[in-house]
């Protein structure tokens, strides 16, 4: 966001630097139950983003003084891996990865039923593998497929993608290039059958106009994630499926 | 699919399903099911929820005084109090009678509100396990591998020979000299793999053939 390059991120014919147009989100690919030791799991790409969600409960709540005795407790932790970026991470949680550890929790609490599972605690882990900005919205759509994959009961499942700006245009799914170099960048998640907006965030400079647009690009994304989070689902479980009981 | 809309012909909301605007949609990951007017879903996986009444297999995770902690595969450990066991036990002497890891048959006494769980071992065929195989699979599958009247769990314990129990909670313990009960653990797996056939009783039959 502060930095400043000669690169042209956006030429005149509406073409980004890597082929795309405004509105197109990077390549996707999701696989759902991927560990065979976690309850629920799912590996995602978009772009060079690769990113692993574990999910494990409902579980006995620990720390105990956490416990809830309404409703289960979401923890989650994202984590970036050194090798992720080219500039070595520091292992070990920064503020960063803590803030988006708490934004993907409290996303996640307003799909998830919880009030089913009382002092109990579901425990979701998101590792980066591989980074290239709008890591926290794969971070939040893998961690929907993981649940989903885990059985836990939930409204629905969260598609998130990144919309903002660039050399003046509005973007959407910004790349690395496009997030360091560019004007705005507004993380967004939806639950999409009653189009509520569970994750909103934003840095940078953008008129009222542009934001609108932005939030409608996202929103339309963020439908043709749900999609591809369902397929990988679907796949999943199609060739196991429980015929319907007529025992 | 959590979310999908299953019905908006105003059919009543079933287990795992959730009403919003007056449609019913998927509270879980699993399978539309219709019954009479009801819509529900029938889940893939997801921990077990323990109910009264269910037998259940439960491996010792801890040893208290007075108590041991059970893992019933739910979120939550369950207690065992040593009034509900059919031995006389002395408080403290408890590790005596029930180990660690130790394998017990129980039945859910009674789940409260905040799903505090009280189980017991004092009832007729209740006992520890030892000895023979543990198989464990989804618990909704359960039912599959019971069969309509216990006719898929007669099924395979004519034909292998073996002692069978199996938990509500997705455990299932064999026993019976070695050959026989590889037969039946793969017969499970079977059963496991391919819930949604038809004739699936049929088919495992030929398989332990």
């Amino acid at each position: 966001m502060s930095g400043h390059t000669e690169m042209t991120l956006v030429n005149e014919d509406g073409v980004r630097i890597d082929g795309r147009t405004a509105d197109q989100h990077r390549p996707v690919h999701i696989e759902a139950g991927v560990l065979s030791n976690a309850d629920g799991s799912a590996y995602l790409e978009i772009g060079k983003n690769k990113v692993l969600a574990a999910v494990y409960g409902p579980r006995e709540c620990h720390p105990r003084h956490l416990q809830d005795p309404t409703k289960a407790i979401i923890q989650c932790k994202y984590n970036m891996q050194s090798f992720s970026v080219s500039d070595r991470k520091r292992p070990g949680p920064d503020r960063r990865s803590i803030e988006i550890s708490k934004i993907i929790a409290e996303a996640l609490e307003r799909v998830v039923l919880t009030e089913l599972y009382p002092r109990a605690s579901i425990d979701v882990y998101i590792e980066i593998l591989q980074a290239n900005a709008g890591t926290r919205c794969a971070g939040l759509t893998a961690a929907a497929v993981a649940l989903a994959d885990a059985g836990i009961p939930m409204r629905d499942l969260v598609p998130s993608i990144a919309v903002g700006k660039a050399d003046g245009h509005v973007l959407l799914d910004l790349n690395k290039e496009e997030d360091n170099y560019g004007e705005a960048d507004v993380p967004v998640g939806i639950m999409p059958s009653t189009d509520e907006i569970v994750l909103l965030q934003m840095d940078g400079d953008m008129t009222r106009e542009e934001f609108d647009t932005a939030i409608d690009m996202a929103f339309e994304a963020c439908h043709e994630l749900c999609d591809i989070q369902k397929a990988a689902l679907k796949k999943r479980y199609d060739t196991g499926a429980v015929r319907e009981g007529s025992e | 699919m959590p979310g999908d809309v299953l019905d908006d012909s105003g059919m009543a909301s079933g287990s795992n399903t959730y009403l919003l605007d007056g449609r019913v949609h998927a509270g879980i990951l699993g399978v539309r099911n219709v019954f009479q007017n009801t819509v529900s879903v029938i889940p893939f996986g997801g921990r077990y929820m323990p109910t009264a009444g269910d037998l259940v297999i439960g491996v010792v995770e801890d040893i208290g005084p007075s108590n041991w902690l059970i893992d019933i595969n739910a979120p939550y450990p369950a207690p065992l109090h040593v009034n509900e066991v059919p031995w006389k036990v002395e408080f403290g002497d408890t590790s005596r009678f029930i180990g660690m890891e130790d394998v017990l048959m129980l039945k859910i006494l009674s789940v409260d509100e905040s799903k505090k769980i009280q189980v017991t071992m004092k009832d007729s065929g209740l006992r520890k396990i030892e000895g023979g195989q543990l198989v464990e699979i989804a618990h909704p599958k359960v039912s599959r591998v019971i069969g309509k009247s216990g006719s898929m769990i007669q099924m395979i314990k004519n034909m292998t020979d073996c002692r069978v129990f199996v938990g509500q909670n997705g455990r299932i313990w064999i026993d019976g000299d070695r050959e026989n009960v590889q037969v039946a653990v793969d017969a499970i797996g079977l059963i496991d793999a391919q819930t949604q056939s038809d004739n699936l009783t049929d088919r495992v039959r030929e398989f332990i053939e």
